[in-house]
């Protein structure tokens, strides 16, 4: 590994950049925020990470009842979850356009992309929102039950992830609206391209978990000794 | 030339201009340092006020009217939360992390300017929030440090109705504070250091501070998960942690819930946390230990690798914390092993500080003292470590006074002993100034004599079976009357340090209104930051040219040099020598044609 064999050198020995090339450190030629965004990808990994763990062996404990697996529990049946997952993949390839176009200095499909990755993102918070909303209609509160505890839990933090990489991208694109070439935003709109693609495969596996059945959770977390 | 020299980067130096914008509203990592800073040791004095009135009450049990067994927990709270998160952990990475990186490594700031800003502006926030905690109905929190519940949140502790939500939201604020920084703290060592500066040259001050946030990013989300789940079951009723329960004779809507599991996410936090503060600590203190005995530091990769092998080991480790929380036999096992095994890179670098020293040319400043203090309280707090990590000797000593002398030691007095050598070691550069020698020699005195007069006696108190977070112990007939007479004493000293620490604070405020000018370098320093152009370093550290590396930051005492150091920026053909004949073969400049140029030819600016 790369990392290894840089903390092997011997820096007492290696006086003077005049000792070859290889001291003079060629610096990765990676932006810095996609370094930052590596890390706080790997942040929020744990994060979610974490939340998993417990919610596993929570799901051992006999009165936790999953949403899904019994004919009727409200996401055995998860058509409402699959229309946002459709918009928030639409938002994820929307933006990749976007940030396509952009590198390329296309104004208009820029411009239409964005729109509809906004859009797409937006509608997929508020269709959360709806489920919650059904949920809550069918009496499935917050504290009735530990999997309907951690399902307002792993939305709600999933949510506020997409808000703020939403925060992000109006950042990023208040740069054109002051005047700026489209071009410019080609470096910001791929950063929003790759937290938006890890978001929605973070969802994915939210929504995999979530509607799972008991039987499938036992497994797992036998798998994982709980 | 294959360079980029993203440190260079000019146009993102927005100069300040007003007031406004250069003290406050400030995007310079240097003033950002500061007023991390100031605001850590601002709530850290709040917190030794606290420790100070803990002590009055153990010493002269029931004197003082305004302390209740209520406002004890609640003292013992907020001194424990406010000294590990907000004032070591602030101060450590937020504080000197933030003056030092850039400087270290040859940048003009960090990466992300108005990150760090926000960065600061959240943590400013989330200890206002905690200390509003003060000044609600109830009061603050008085679960303990570790807010573990069931009772962290259940009627009957102190604050359950106001302070645990707001100390559960400020740790919360803390923690999207430090992923703001840290996030930059690590980018910028990794992409912005400036030419010649490997890895393998940079102090081991950047290389703790560096692991420390790495660790850090990785372990507070551990308490914001925990935070936030403990809020749900609070305001929500939701049974994340919260078992089926009785509480004041009443049956409460939770069941099934596993406070256990709260310890476990608590302490996956909980014992990395002690190497974030530790490993800057060790950085700093090798960074001092090497300069102030004009010796290189010893085994400078090993060092290194210690402080990556201790920053992964600390991740397995936590449970040690929870032996009497009851666990699988075999889990006790693993987890004294691993407790084990990380004392060896940690003995490592403490006989790696001892050999520095051995023959060295050791000079006695302030700061050289706080450093050897350091050293004799991190050796002490590490031999009860080891003692504690054993589950079979765990188990009676737990919560016991034993645990509060062993972990004061190890993770409240040696890190403290670090900043206040850091700060004495620093002042001349962040200020410009000098500060008065004999005031800080009393307070190192007075201090480091001190914290052995509280903290030593607590280990025989633990003996003894004294339990920890106790308002009083009553009438109790195993506990001779001696204890009582050690803890006023423990009172006194603990008075008296805690004075002590106003020459600390007078001292700065003296020397700043003194002014004596301080020499750019009074310690022969080799790290970047003391060759500045500007003394205090001026907005984007530099002037015109970036500095660029040419050797490792412990040049001291080269045999045949002239001066006792070379600083990191002086090329081969630049140094002067005494006796060309004594000088080591690999610093003598090779004249390899094109490649052999002085620094003003290799100017990194022009590649802009
Ligand atoms: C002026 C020096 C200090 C004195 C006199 C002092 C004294 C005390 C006392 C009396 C307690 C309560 C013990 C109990 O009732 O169980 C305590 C707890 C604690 N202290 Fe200190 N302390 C000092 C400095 C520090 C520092 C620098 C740290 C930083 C790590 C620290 C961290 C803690 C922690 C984590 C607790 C446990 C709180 C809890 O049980 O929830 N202390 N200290
Ligand atoms: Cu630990």
């Amino acid at each position: 590994m790369k990392f290894l064999e840089k903390i092997s050198e011997k820096p007492w020995q290696q006086i003077g950049p005049a000792d070859g090339a290889a001291l003079i450190e060629r610096m990765p030629q990676t932006p810095p925020a996609r370094v930052a965004l590596r890390f706080f990808l790997a942040v929020v990994s744990v994060l979610f990470l974490l939340i998993t763990i417990t919610f596993l062996s929570r799901s051992q404990v006999a009165d936790f009842q999953a949403l899904a697996g019994a004919p009727w529990q409200p996401l055995t049946d998860p058509s409402r979850l699959w229309v946002n997952t459709g918009l928030l993949l639409l938002s994820s390839i929307a933006i990749q356009v976007a940030a396509y176009s952009a590198v390329r200095d296309r104004s208009a499909p820029t411009a239409w992309a964005l729109g509809i990755a906004t859009f797409t993102a937006a509608l997929f918070l508020v269709g959360q929102l709806m489920v919650w909303r059904d949920l809550v209609a069918l009496g499935y509160f917050v504290s009735s039950n530990p999997a309907n505890s951690y399902f307002y839990l792993y939305t709600a933090i999933h949510g506020v992830h997409l808000l703020g990489g939403l925060i992000a991208l109006t950042l990023v694109t208040r740069k054109v609206l002051a005047g700026g070439a489209i071009r410019s935003l080609g470096p910001g709109l791929s950063l929003c391209a790759t937290y938006w693609h890890y978001l929605f495969a973070l969802w994915l596996a939210l929504f995999a978990l979530l509607t799972s059945s008991p039987e499938t959770y036992r497994l797992i977390a036998q798998l994982c000794g709980f | 030339m294959n360079h980029t020299p993203i440190a260079d980067q000019q146009e993102g130096l927005h100069h300040p201009r007003s007031f406004l914008t250069k003290y406050i509203w400030s995007q310079d990592h240097k003033v950002i340092a500061i007023q991390y800073a100031a605001t850590a040791i601002f709530v850290g004095l709040i917190a030794v006020v606290l420790s100070g009135l803990m002590r009055l009450q153990l010493g002269f049990p029931g004197s003082f009217d305004f302390i209740n067994p209520s406002s004890y927990y609640q003292f013992v709270t907020m001194h424990g939360m406010i000294m590990v998160v907000y004032l070591l952990t602030a101060l450590f990475l937020g504080g000197f992390g933030n003056y030092l990186i850039p400087l270290m490594i040859g940048t003009r700031d960090m990466v992300f300017p108005f990150l760090n800003m926000l960065s600061y502006w959240f943590y400013l926030v989330s200890v206002l929030i905690l200390l509003a905690s003060f000044f609600v109905p109830g009061g603050p929190t008085g679960a303990g440090w570790t807010l573990y519940p069931p009772q962290a949140i259940l009627a009957g502790t102190p604050g359950t109705d106001w302070g645990i939500v707001l100390m559960l939201v400020s740790l919360a604020v803390f923690i999207v504070a430090f992923t703001m920084g840290g996030l930059n703290y690590v980018t910028t060592v990794l992409q912005a250091r400036t030419r010649g500066m490997t890895l393998m040259r940079m102090p081991l001050t950047i290389w703790g501070i560096f692991t420390a946030t790495v660790l850090g990013l990785l372990a507070f989300p551990a308490l914001l998960v925990s935070a936030i789940m403990m809020l749900f079951d609070k305001l929500l009723g939701s049974s994340f942690f919260m078992p089926a329960i009785i509480s004041m004779g009443e049956q409460l809507e939770h069941s099934g819930g596993s406070p256990v599991l709260f310890q476990h996410l608590f302490w996956f936090f909980g014992h990395p946390e002690v190497y974030i503060v530790a490993l800057p600590a060790f950085g700093l203190v090798s960074d001092i230990i090497a300069t102030h005995a004009r010796k290189n530091i010893f085994g400078y990769r090993m060092m290194v690798w210690a402080i990556v092998i201790i920053g992964g080991l600390s991740f397995i480790v936590w449970a040690h914390h929870m032996y009497v929380s009851g666990m699988n036999p075999y889990f006790g096992f693993f987890f004294a092993t691993t407790t084990l095994i990380i004392a060896v890179p940690t003995a490592l670098k403490v006989y790696n500080w001892v050999l520095t020293l051995w023959q060295g040319n050791i000079h006695l400043t302030v700061p050289m003292l706080f450093a050897i203090g350091f050293i004799f309280t991190f050796i002490h707090g590490g031999l009860t470590g080891l003692f504690l990590g054993n589950v079979a000797v765990d188990l009676p000593l737990s919560d016991t006074y034993f645990v509060v002398g062993h972990f004061h030691m190890v993770m409240g007095v040696s890190p403290v002993l670090v900043i206040f050598a850091a700060v004495y070691h620093w002042f001349p550069k962040v200020s410009g100034l000098r500060f008065n020698e004999a005031l800080g020699k009393w307070h190192f005195w007075i201090t480091f004599l001190g914290a052995y007069a509280v903290f030593l006696p607590m280990h025989y108190l633990g003996f003894l079976g004294v339990p920890r977070r106790y308002y009083a112990m009553g009438d109790t007939a195993f506990l001779p009357d001696s204890a009582a007479g050690l803890n006023a004493s423990i009172t006194v000293a603990a008075i008296i340090v805690g004075v002590a620490q106003l020459f600390f604070i007078a001292n700065i405020f003296l020397s700043l209104k003194r002014r004596e000018v301080s020499d750019p370098n009074p310690w022969g320093c080799t790290t970047l930051e003391w060759q500045t152009p500007e003394n205090p370093p001026a907005h984007g550290n530099w002037g015109e040219k970036l500095p660029v590396v040419y050797r490792w930051a412990y040049d001291f005492s080269v045999p045949g040099a002239r001066w006792d150091f070379i600083p990191q920026n002086v090329a081969p053909e630049q140094v002067e020598w005494a006796d060309r004949s004594l000088a080591p073969a690999d610093h003598l400049p090779r004249h390899t044609g094109t490649e052999n140029q002085s620094p003003d030819e290799t100017d990194s600016s022009k590649t802009v």
